[in-house]
This record gives C-alpha cells, structure tokens and sequence, in this order.
C-alpha cells in the first residue's frame, strides 16, 4: 500500500501568539514549529499500516526551507520519502490543489492528513484535495482499517459516529484515536538525513483568500471569586448577571 | 444572486444550529439587498420547510431521494453546488459542524469559491470588500479573511449567531436533481449514535473535569452537575488519555474546540493547550483547589475550593435555582 501523508509545520502548543508588521503577521520570533500534533497521529497510522514490507509512507509539505525540520523529523518517525512543493502556503486551496496535483499521476492507495491544522484550523485540506482529485473524502475520522483494498472509516458525525465502507483511493483526516503518535527513536533520526527530500515547484492554483489582519482576543475582565460556601451566590450571579442559566 | 443555506437536520427536524445559520444568511441577505434561499437533503415535513420562513428563508428546497438517506459527502455537495449554480447563488453558507467539515471544502473547489471556515461574526460587506472573521491559532488569535472571488462560501461556527425571527413566508420548492453513480463510492454500513443527550460541539452549556478529580469514580460529580444544568460533558486531555472518559469529550486545542455560554472547569489547571478549545467560551466558571492555577486567569468566576466539597453543594444549589423556576 501507498500511502501519503500531509504535514503542515506548526507553531508548538505552548506558543504565545503575537503579531507584528501591523497585525498582518504572525510573530514567528522565537517561535518553536513542530509537526501539526493531528499529522503526527496520521503519520502513525501511515508507519501501522507499511510496517514490514506491506507498503511505503510518503510527506508532502507545502512550504519554504523553513519547514524541512519539520519534515526531517517525520522521516525520522519512519516515512520513506518526502516531496515538499517550494511556496508559502498561502491558503488551504492553494495547498490542496498543489497535493492533488502532485498526488495525480503517482496511484497513492490512501492520503491521510491531519483533521486541521493548529495554527490556520481550517479543516479544508483533506476535502479539498479529495474533490481535486475526485476521489472520496472524510474530513474527520477516528479510525481506518483496512481488508485487502477495502477499507472501514469511523467517521465523526453530530451526535456519533458512522461506520463506513470504502475501497482505495481515499483521502482521510486524522482525529485522535487513529493511531497514538510515535517519538523518532537513535536509528530513525540517522537514517532520516538520508532518506530522499524531493522539492518541486509550486504551481499557481488561480485563486487565494488573503488574510488582511490578525487580532487577539480581549483580556476576560478581572475573575469575581465566590466564597466556597456560598455556592448560592455562583447561581445567582450565572442567573442574573451573566444570563446563562 | 441570491444566498444559499444549506440546513441540516436530524430526522427530519432542524437544530437550533441549522436555525442559527438561516438568521445568519438572513442579515447577509439583507445586506447584499437579495432573497434567501434553504437547502434540506432528506425526508422534512412540509411544517418543518415551512417553518424555516420564520427566520427568513424566502424559499425551501428539498431533496428527497432514497439514494441520500444516508450521508453521503459527494453526493451531498453535489447536490449542493448543482443547487448553488441553478439558484445563481453568490454566498453559500454552511455550519461548521462535522458534515459542514465535510461538505464545505469540496463545494469550494466545484464552484471555484473562496471559502472561510468557522466564522464567528457576520461578514463586512463594503466597498466591494468582502471580509470574514474566523479564529485561528486554536483560539488565540482571530484572523480577517478577505475573500475575494464572486461566490463566496462561510460556515458558521455553532453557538456563533443569534437566532433573529424576521418572518417571511416562505414557498417550498421539491427538487429533484441528478446524481453520479461515481459519488457513491462509499457506503455507511452503520450509524452509532452516542447515548448523551445534547453533543458537545452544540452544547449551549458545557461541565468539564480534569486530573484533580482524582479517577473516573469521581466522575458522576461531573455527571449529576450536568444533569442538574442540561449541560454536556468534557474533559482535559489527561483525563481521556488515562481512559477515565472517552476521547470525544476531549476539548482543546488537540481535541475539540468549543463555545458554549457557559463552561464550567473543575480540577482543571488551565493549561494553554486546554485553553486554545474553550477560551471562546461566553462565561466560564472555574472551581479549583489552587489559587494560583492558572485557569483563575481566564475565568469570569472562579471558586477557590476542594470541588469533592463545593460540587454537590454547586449542585443542590442549582437543583433548588430549577425547582423555585
Ligand atoms: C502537544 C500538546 C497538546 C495538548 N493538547 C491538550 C488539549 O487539547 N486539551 C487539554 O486539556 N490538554 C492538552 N494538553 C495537555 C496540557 O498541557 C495539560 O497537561 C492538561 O490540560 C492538564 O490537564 P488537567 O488540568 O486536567 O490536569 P493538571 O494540570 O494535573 O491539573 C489538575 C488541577 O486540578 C486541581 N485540583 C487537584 N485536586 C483538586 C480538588 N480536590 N478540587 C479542585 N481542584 C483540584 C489542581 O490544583 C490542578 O490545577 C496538551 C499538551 C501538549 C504538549
Ligand atoms: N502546508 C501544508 N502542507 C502539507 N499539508 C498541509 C499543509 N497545510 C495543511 N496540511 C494538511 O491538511 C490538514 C488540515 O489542515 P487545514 O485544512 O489547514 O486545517 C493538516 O492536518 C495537514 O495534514
């Protein structure tokens, strides 16, 4: 099996988003970027199921050079190879197109992403790129097995989950409960500096959203502290003040 | 041009987030001075259709076909972006809700439309311009998205918009269109409902626990509050991790990202990752041992205490608020 895997290059969980060229702009000063943690998990799964021969794990990245830790790192976890298309990922149809038409011509059985990315939480790719490519689409799942080239998806949906069936070629995002996310042990971090990291050229997908400004969220005013044994009084407040119950 | 909505349903009836985007649409409409069309898939009672008039729905489509019994995410947007071009529709809207996650995207790329996800505010239309406010960096941030071809395509974070009556009346309209065998291709072989009673991501209230209820024992504290409220359940991402819960009651920036009106954390530390899924919240409450945790920041009321003794008096005290209502 064939399997390719979307990696986006994130900002780390702990980051304290700023902005700076007037709040167009994200602050990456200082910043520590890591693999999306939802790509990490897709990336599990990939290892799960092409472990022993049974098949080989593609990255693909849109990104500049910046993102090739990033992508070092998840060959390290044990991907075969890595494509990274030379562009800013400018918006999720931009990086959508670019993977499909990467992806076109090259028979992958199953494309896993993450089921958003943490910094622009989208949650577009995994569709988008199943549309390009005309192929079935689950933008958040919980699971995938597969029986020869038949494959089981729970798929998320309001209130539960659907159990579904599907053969090859599929594309998937990957919520928690896929796959747990692996740590790239001695072995894997040497032998990533050689495995291959292709770049290729962008191309134009002829329309783009654009992000004009960014702004952070107002401060919560000072927090009212209840005394422990006036409970009541928390009611009353949630009641008559703040009007939610 | 006119704005398309698309609204879900479970059976046949509309959720209050299927009604939250038709006063949605219903504003932009009146803006862009032009009628508001509704989409169903699926059997709806004519009452139903009718109803969505209420909100300002001029005219209701409705498909019934057994082939979409079941969903289907490209037979759906199909459907849907089939309904969007014979309606010459400029703004589609959606809800961000797991099938809008799924159907949204793909209608972006059949009718070339930009598209922003999880819009939290009406968009401001001026000058030509066309801007759309959604969060980003998991809650940390939120951006203003230009969006710039002529359709133009948002879903609607849930809990987002209010619910305006504008009554109009409305005509039902039952449409048939064609499909492709090729959007079949996958099949649900079954549906699992899960037992709760309002899902998360819809919750208008929301109780959550974390590690300082010391072991899934303790959890029917969290249980009876919720009960006691009509509130969902979450939890930390430990929490689930350790298996005291299921993962779907994980919220944050690895699980799921809520904004209820009111979310109440208990034994939770308020770490940055826990945060990013819930700091949209309207009002949050936290009930914590520590007075230096730091969820006290984030918080509107706060409760310094041991929650093994202030929850079941929180309880009570809401059973009582209930009883004299
Ligand atoms: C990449 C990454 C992603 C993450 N994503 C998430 C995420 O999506 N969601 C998430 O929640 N976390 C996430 N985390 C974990 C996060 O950093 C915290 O570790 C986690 O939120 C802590 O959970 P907690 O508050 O339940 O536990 P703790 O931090 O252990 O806090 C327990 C709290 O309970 C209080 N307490 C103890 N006993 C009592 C008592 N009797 N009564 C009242 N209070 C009591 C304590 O004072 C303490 O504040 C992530 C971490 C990483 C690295
Ligand atoms: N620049 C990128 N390069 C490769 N994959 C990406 C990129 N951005 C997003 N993805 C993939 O798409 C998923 C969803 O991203 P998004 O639609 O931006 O929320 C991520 O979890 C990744 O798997």
């Amino acid at each position: 099996m064939k399997v390719l895997v979307c990696v986006s290059n994130v900002p780390d969980t702990t980051t304290k988003v700023t902005f700076t060229n007037d709040n167009m702009e994200f602050n990456t000063a200082g910043v520590q970027f890591i693999i999306n943690p939802y790509d990490e998990i897709a990336l599990a799964r990939a290892i799960e199921l092409t472990e022993g021969g049974k098949g080989t794990v593609t990255i693909v990245n849109v990104g500049k050079a910046d993102t090739e830790p990033t992508i070092r790192k998840a060959l390290a976890i044990g991907a075969d190879d890595a494509v990274r298309i030379d562009a800013t990922p400018s918006d999720a149809y931009f990086v959508s197109y670019n993977i499909a038409e990467y992806a076109r011509d090259k028979n992958f059985d199953l494309i896993l992403t993450g089921r958003e990315s943490i910094d622009y939480n989208g949650a577009q790719v995994a569709a988008m790129v199943g549309e390009f490519l005309d192929i079935p689409s689950f933008s958040i799942i919980k699971k995938v097995e597969f029986d020869g080239s038949i494959a089981t998806v729970d798929r998320e949906v309001e209130g539960g989950k659907e159990i579904i069936n599907v053969s090859t070629p599929f594309v998937a995002g990957c919520a928690e409960g896929v796959a747990a996310a692996r740590i790239p042990n001695m072995r894997g971090i040497m032998s990533a500096r050689t495995k291959r990291l292709e770049v290729i050229a962008a191309l134009e997908s002829g329309q783009s959203t654009r992000i004009i400004k960014y702004e952070v969220p107002p401060q919560r005013s000072t927090v009212k502290i209840i005394p422990a044994d006036e409970v009541g009084k928390l009611v009353e407040l949630l009641h008559s003040e703040a009007k939610v119950i | 041009m006119s704005v398309l909505v698309y609204v879900e349903h479970a059976e046949g009836n509309f959720k209050k987030s299927a009604l939250e985007i038709v006063s949605y649409s219903k504003a932009i409409a009146d803006q862009l001075k032009t009628n508001l069309i509704a989409l169903a898939i699926g059997n709806v009672s004519d009452e139903n259709l009718t109803a969505l008039g209420k909100y300002g729905a001029e005219k209701v489509l409705n498909v019934s076909d057994k082939k979409l019994d079941n969903f289907v995410n490209e037979a759906y947007s199909f459907v849907i972006a089939d309904t969007a071009k014979q309606e010459a529709a400029n703004v589609i809207v959606l809800s961000n809700t797991f099938s809008g996650k799924g159907l949204a995207p793909r209608l972006a790329v059949k009718l070339k439309a930009d598209f922003v996800s999880g819009a939290i505010e009406l968009p401001d239309i001026q000058n030509e311009k066309f801007v759309v406010k959604k969060t980003t960096f998991s809650g940390k941030a939120f951006a203003y998205v230009e969006l710039l071809s002529s359709i133009k395509l948002i879903t609607l974070t849930i809990n987002s918009y209010q619910l305006i009556e504008s009554a109009v009346s409305s005509k039902i309209v039952k449409i048939s269109p064609e499909f492709r065998d090729s959007d079949f291709r996958a099949t649900v072989k079954q549906v699992v409902r899960s037992n709760d009673k309002t899902p998360l991501p819809e919750a208008e209230l929301v109780v959550s626990g974390g590690r300082g209820l010391k072991g899934p024992e303790n959890w029917h504290l969290i249980e009876d509050l919720a009960d006691a409220l009509g509130a969902a359940t979450a939890c930390s991402k430990p929490v689930s991790d350790a298996d005291w819960r299921p993962h779907e009651e994980h919220v944050g920036q690895t699980g799921i990202s809520i904004s209820p009106n009111l979310y109440i954390a208990i034994g939770i530390s308020g770490a940055i990752q826990h945060l990013a899924g819930v700091s949209s919240s309207k009002t949050i409450v936290v009930i914590n041992k520590d007075p230096e945790a730091p969820f006290f920041k984030a918080a509107d009321y706060g409760i310094v205490g041991d929650a093994f003794e202030v929850v079941p008096k929180l309880i009570e005290s809401i059973k009582e608020f209930k009883a004299q209502k």
